[in-house]
C-alpha cells in the first residue's frame, strides 16, 4: 500500500468539500435535524412511558449512534458516486492505484466526512436536551467503531454493487440502511421482534450496540462482552465486504463496464 | 515503450466485440486506430488499460504481458485522455493536476505541474474549477492530466473531437513538439483523417470487431486508388468484404 496515493484520493474529497459551503452545510443539517426530531420524540417517551422512566436521552442517544451508521455508509457511497457523475471514473481506475489504497481511502474519508456532520449535531443535543452521548465514555469509541466498520461494509456492499450494475444502483445506495433499521433494534429491546427475526437479527452488530447503549444507559454497568461480539459481526462483515467489492470488480473487467460506468 | 498486442479478443456475452486482432507499436511511434462506431476501437483501448480482461489473447508492454500482477507497475508509465471522460468539475483544475500528479507518484510534482501549466497555456484559468472551463480549456486540461507522468505510452481516444478548428490545430501541433522531445509511444483513435494522416506513422483500420487492413496513411491511400485517407476510410468502412 502506498500511503501517498491514499492520502492524493483522499485529498480529492477534502478539496470537494473544502471548496464548497452547501456541501459542509448538507453534512452538518440532516445529522441536526435528526437530534431536534429524535429530541423531542424522546422527551415524550421520557415523560409518558414507563419503560424509559428516568432514562432520558436514550432515544436521542441511540439516534445520534444510528445517524453515525448512516452518515459513515452514505459517505462511502456518496465518494464513489462522485467519481462516477463526474465522469472521472476511468481515469481512476486507469491510475496505479491498488484496490485495497482505494478501500483504504474512502474509509479514511467517510470518517472524516461523517464527523463533520455529525459533532455539531451532537454537540446541540448537549444544551438542547441535555443529553451528551459523550457521558457514556471510553465504551463510546468501541461502540462507533464498531457502528463505523458496518457502516463503511454496507458501504463497500453498495460500490460493488455499483460496480456490477452501474448507476442505476444508486437507489439501493439510498435505502440500504433502512431495510436494516427494523432489525437492528436501534429504538426498541430486541424483546420487541417476533422470535423468528430475533435470530436473524442476532446476526447483525447492530442489535448487540443498542443493547449495550440501553444496557450502559439504564444499568449504569458496561458488558464488554457485547462489544467484542458486536466489533467481531461488524469485522466478519467487513471481510465479506471486501471480498464482494473485489468480486465486483474482477466481474466489471470481465463485463467491461469500468470503461463506460457513468455513461 | 513498445506495445504488442497478440490476437485479443472480447466476447460479450457470447457476441464478438473484437476478434483476435494482433498489432504492434514499436517504441515512439504514432498508430492511428480507425474504424466506424462499434468496430471495436474503445473496448480494444479498455483492454490495454487493463479495464476490460480479454477473452484471449496478450498484450505486452515492454516486453511484459499486461495481467493483474504487473498492472500497477505498467500503468505508472502509461496514460489516457478522452472527451468522454472527464475531471472532477468542482476541483480547480491545479487541484485535479495535483491529485493526480500524487496519484501516479511524480517526483518534483509542483515542478511538472507548472511545466503543463505553461506547456499548455494552462494559466489563465488554473484556479477555475473544471467544469467551468469551456471545451477547449478542458480538452487541455485533460491532456495535461494524461501527461502528468510523463507516460512511455499514451492512448489517446478521440482527443480532439468536439474542438473547434484552431484548438483542434493547437492541440496536434503540441502533440507533434511534445513527441519530438520525449520518449512517447501512442495510439490515436480518430474520426478525424486529416489528423490521423499528420499524426500517425502507421493505421489500423477496424471493423465490427477485426482488423481489415493496414499499413502507412500513404501505402494504404495508393492501395485503394483514392485521393485522400478519408476517401480510403469510407471505402474500407462501407466494403461489405472483410479484406484481411
Amino acid at each position: 500500500m502506498n500511503w501517498n496515493k491514499i492520502f492524493a484520493l483522499c485529498l480529492r474529497h477534502v478539496y470537494l468539500i473544502k471548496g464548497s459551503f452547501p456541501r459542509i452545510l448538507d453534512l452538518i443539517y440532516w445529522p441536526t435535524i435528526q437530534i431536534f426530531l429524535w429530541g423531542f420524540i424522546s422527551k415524550f417517551f421520557t415523560l409518558t412511558s414507563s419503560y424509559y422512566e428516568n432514562t432520558v436521552g436514550i432515544i436521542l442517544s441511540a439516534a445520534i449512534l444510528y445517524d453515525f451508521l448512516f452518515r459513515s455508509s452514505i459517505s462511502y457511497n456518496m465518494m464513489f458516486l462522485e467519481e462516477i457523475w463526474s465522469r472521472n471514473f476511468t481515469n481512476l481506475f486507469i491510475a496505479p492505484i491498488k484496490i485495497s489504497e482505494i478501500i483504504t481511502a474512502l474509509t479514511i474519508t467517510a470518517i472524516f466526512r461523517t464527523l463533520i456532520g455529525l459533532l455539531p449535531a451532537a454537540l446541540i443535543a448537549i444544551p438542547l436536551f441535555g443529553v451528551s452521548i459523550f457521558k457514556l465514555g471510553i465504551p463510546l469509541i468501541f461502540l462507533m467503531i464498531s457502528l463505523y466498520i458496518f457502516g463503511v461494509t454496507l458501504g463497500l456492499l453498495v460500490t460493488a454493487g455499483l460496480l456490477r450494475y452501474g448507476p442505476s444502483f444508486e437507489n439501493i445506495a439510498w435505502a440500504s440502511l433502512f431495510f436494516l433499521a427494523p432489525l437492528g433494534c436501534i429504538y426498541y429491546p430486541i424483546e420487541i421482534l417476533p422470535d423468528f427475526l430475533q435470530g436473524l437479527a442476532k446476526l447483525l452488530p447492530l442489535v448487540h450496540i443498542f443493547e449495550e447503549l440501553r444496557n450502559i444507559l439504564i444499568n449504569n454497568t458496561v458488558n464488554f462482552n457485547t462489544i467484542v461480539i458486536s466489533i467481531t459481526i461488524s469485522i466478519i462483515y467487513f471481510i465479506f465486504g471486501v471480498v464482494i467489492f473485489y468480486l465486483a470488480y474482477f466481474g466489471a473487467k470481465k463485463r467491461g463496464t469500468l470503461i463506460n460506468i457513468g455513461e | 515503450m513498445k506495445l504488442e498486442v497478440i490476437n485479443i479478443s472480447k466476447k460479450f456475452n457470447n457476441i464478438f466485440a473484437v476478434k483476435d486482432i494482433s498489432f504492434t507499436i514499436d517504441k515512439n511511434k504514432t498508430m492511428g486506430l480507425l474504424g466506424p462506431n462499434g468496430c471495436g476501437k474503445t473496448t480494444s483501448i479498455g483492454m490495454m488499460l487493463g479495464l476490460i480482461s480479454p477473452s484471449s489473447g496478450k498484450i505486452i508492454i515492454d516486453n511484459k504481458e499486461l495481467n493483474s500482477k504487473n498492472r500497477i507497475e505498467l500503468l505508472g508509465s502509461i496514460n489516457f485522455a478522452s472527451p468522454y471522460i472527464e475531471l472532477p468539475k468542482k476541483l480547480t483544475v491545479f487541484q485535479n493536476l495535483n491529485v493526480y500528479a500524487k496519484l501516479y507518484g511524480v517526483k518534483n510534482a509542483s515542478q511538472r505541474i507548472d511545466e503543463m501549466i505553461e506547456n499548455l497555456n494552462l494559466k489563465d484559468f488554473v484556479y477555475k474549477k473544471n467544469g467551468e472551463l469551456s471545451s477547449g480549456q478542458k480538452n487541455r486540461v485533460s491532456l495535461a492530466k494524461s501527461l502528468i507522468n510523463k507516460p512511455k505510452l499514451l492512448f489517446l481516444d478521440e482527443p480532439t473531437a468536439s474542438l473547434d478548428p484552431d484548438v483542434g490545430d493547437y492541440v496536434r501541433t503540441f502533440l507533434e513538439n511534445y513527441k519530438s522531445q520525449n520518449e512517447l509511444t501512442i495510439l490515436l483513435a480518430s474520426h478525424n483523417m486529416a489528423e490521423v494522416e499528420r499524426l500517425c506513422d502507421n493505421i489500423v483500420m477496424m471493423k465490427k470487431g477485426k482488423i481489415i487492413d493496414r499499413g502507412s496513411c500513404k501505402a494504404l491511400i495508393e492501395k485503394h486508388g483514392r485521393k485522400n485517407l478519408e476517401d480510403t476510410f469510407l471505402k474500407l468502412a462501407r466494403n461489405k468484404d472483410e479484406l484481411e
